[in-house]
């Protein structure tokens, strides 16, 4: 436990420290900006998709730090270290994914309030998105840190990173953005039980692929 | 808790991408003892360190080991921008051992500020071995300690090296050059045909 705690707050302090936490902020503001200049003006027609566009943002913003989770640990011989101790790799990827959730989950509810303002939507709907998020980020956090552990022996793996997770991550986008009607309860239960998959899933799926990277 | 370490190798053999490395390898360390593991590049040296360390299964065999393991390899394993002592501390506040004292065997504690990227190959090498200092382990596996150190730091090595056997502890090395490690095991990997 004490270990767990070292970890995760290793990653929340790198996420903070060197302003790795602004980045999917910023990220998902720009997206928030941008989309009305793509699609004109309209308040109506803002409002209708904008619920959307937000997910689709956050979706993306998850993915933004999936090349800095796990391959520098796994280059500077952290991972290694921490298994001679042994520390099991379902920790490690436990602890990864507490890490990468607070570095970038709370700053994006923070961030889904202007956002949510630029897009014309209104109180309703920031509470339905606010609260699709709180359900919805963890999973996203959950599925990138998996991916990262895929990916963290390739070169180039940002890409690929976005290729694998993105289908991956199309129920939560399905039930998110379902979540966002007023009468979306029912979606918003899928997508709670959608990201509590994904985080079920990730310790073994993660610490599989940390533990075929060694050989 | 040091003195009760134990490393043994049975009818090891070892293989890497299809690759056999070494076969029915055996040796046994207890309290006090050392090995130093030699070779050409690429003979699995570094695998066999790494097989000890119980981050690769053998092909076949067994191995046993009692007590806690260090693995100083040539990743350093230290957060690069943190100060050497707080990226050290990481560690230790894991394995419950000191950093100021582990530095100043090493002959570091003036760098104890310095982020860890600014050091010299040396001083990383000698950072590693206070990380391994600083974790109280049984068993020491050193890959290439040797590598990048100066006369003097090589003195260093294997003062602490002897030190560490006098109370206990297991050394296991991988080296292509001498020591200094007086009554060691020497386990020598041939080239296969």
């Amino acid at each position: 436990m004490k270990t767990f705690l070292a970890l995760a707050a290793r990653d929340v302090r790198l996420a903070y420290g060197r302003g790795g936490a602004t980045l999917p902020i910023i990220f998902f503001l720009l997206v928030a900006t941008l989309y009305p200049f793509g699609v004109g003006p309209d308040g109506n027609l803002l409002a209708k998709t904008g619920g959307g566009v937000l997910w689709i943002a956050a979706l993306l913003a998850s993915l933004l730090p999936v090349d800095r989770l796990i391959a520098p640990d796994m280059d500077q011989g952290l991972l290694d270290q921490l298994a001679v101790r042994g520390v099991s790799e379902e920790s490690i990827v436990l602890a990864k994914f507490a890490g990468h959730w607070l570095g970038f989950g709370p700053p994006l509810l923070i961030a889904a309030v202007p956002a949510a303002a630029l897009l014309r939507l209104d109180a309703n709907m920031l509470v339905r998105l606010e609260l699709g998020l709180l359900i919805g980020t963890p999973g996203l956090a959950a599925l990138s840190v998996f991916i990262a552990a895929l990916t963290a022996g390739v070169r180039g793996a940002g890409a690929l990173a976005g290729l694998l997770m993105l289908p991956l991550a199309v129920p939560l986008l399905i039930f998110g953005a379902g979540s966002l009607d007023p009468y979306g309860g029912s979606a918003l239960k899928l997508l709670a039980a959608t990201s509590l998959l994904a985080i079920a899933m990730t310790p073994f799926a993660a610490g599989a692929a940390i533990r075929a990277a060694r050989e | 808790m040091m003195g009760q370490g134990q490393l043994r190798f049975e009818d090891i053999s070892c293989q890497r991408g299809g690759r056999l490395l070494f076969e029915n390898l055996s040796f046994a360390l207890g309290p006090g003892d050392a090995a130093v593991v030699s070779g050409p590049n690429g003979i699995g040296k570094s695998s066999l360190l790494r097989l000890a360390a119980g981050l690769l299964m053998a092909a076949s065999g067994t191995i046993q080991r009692a007590g806690r393991i260090a693995l100083a390899d040539e990743s350093l394993a230290l957060d690069r921008h943190l100060p050497l002592q707080e990226a050290l501390g990481f560690w230790a506040k894991m394995d419950g051992g000191a950093t100021g004292k582990a530095l100043a065997l090493v002959s570091l504690d003036h760098l104890a500020q310095v982020p860890v990227r600014m050091l010299s190959t040396g001083q990383r090498k000698r950072a590693t071995l206070a990380r391994i200092l600083a974790s109280c382990s049984d068993i020491w596996l050193l890959d290439e300690p040797a590598n990048g150190l100066d006369l003097a730091s090589l003195e260093v090595l294997s003062q602490l090296i002897a030190s560490h056997r006098a109370s206990g502890g297991i050394v296991l090395a991988a080296s292509h050059q001498s020591l200094g490690i007086e009554q060691a095991q020497d386990i020598r990997l041939e080239a296969r045909p």
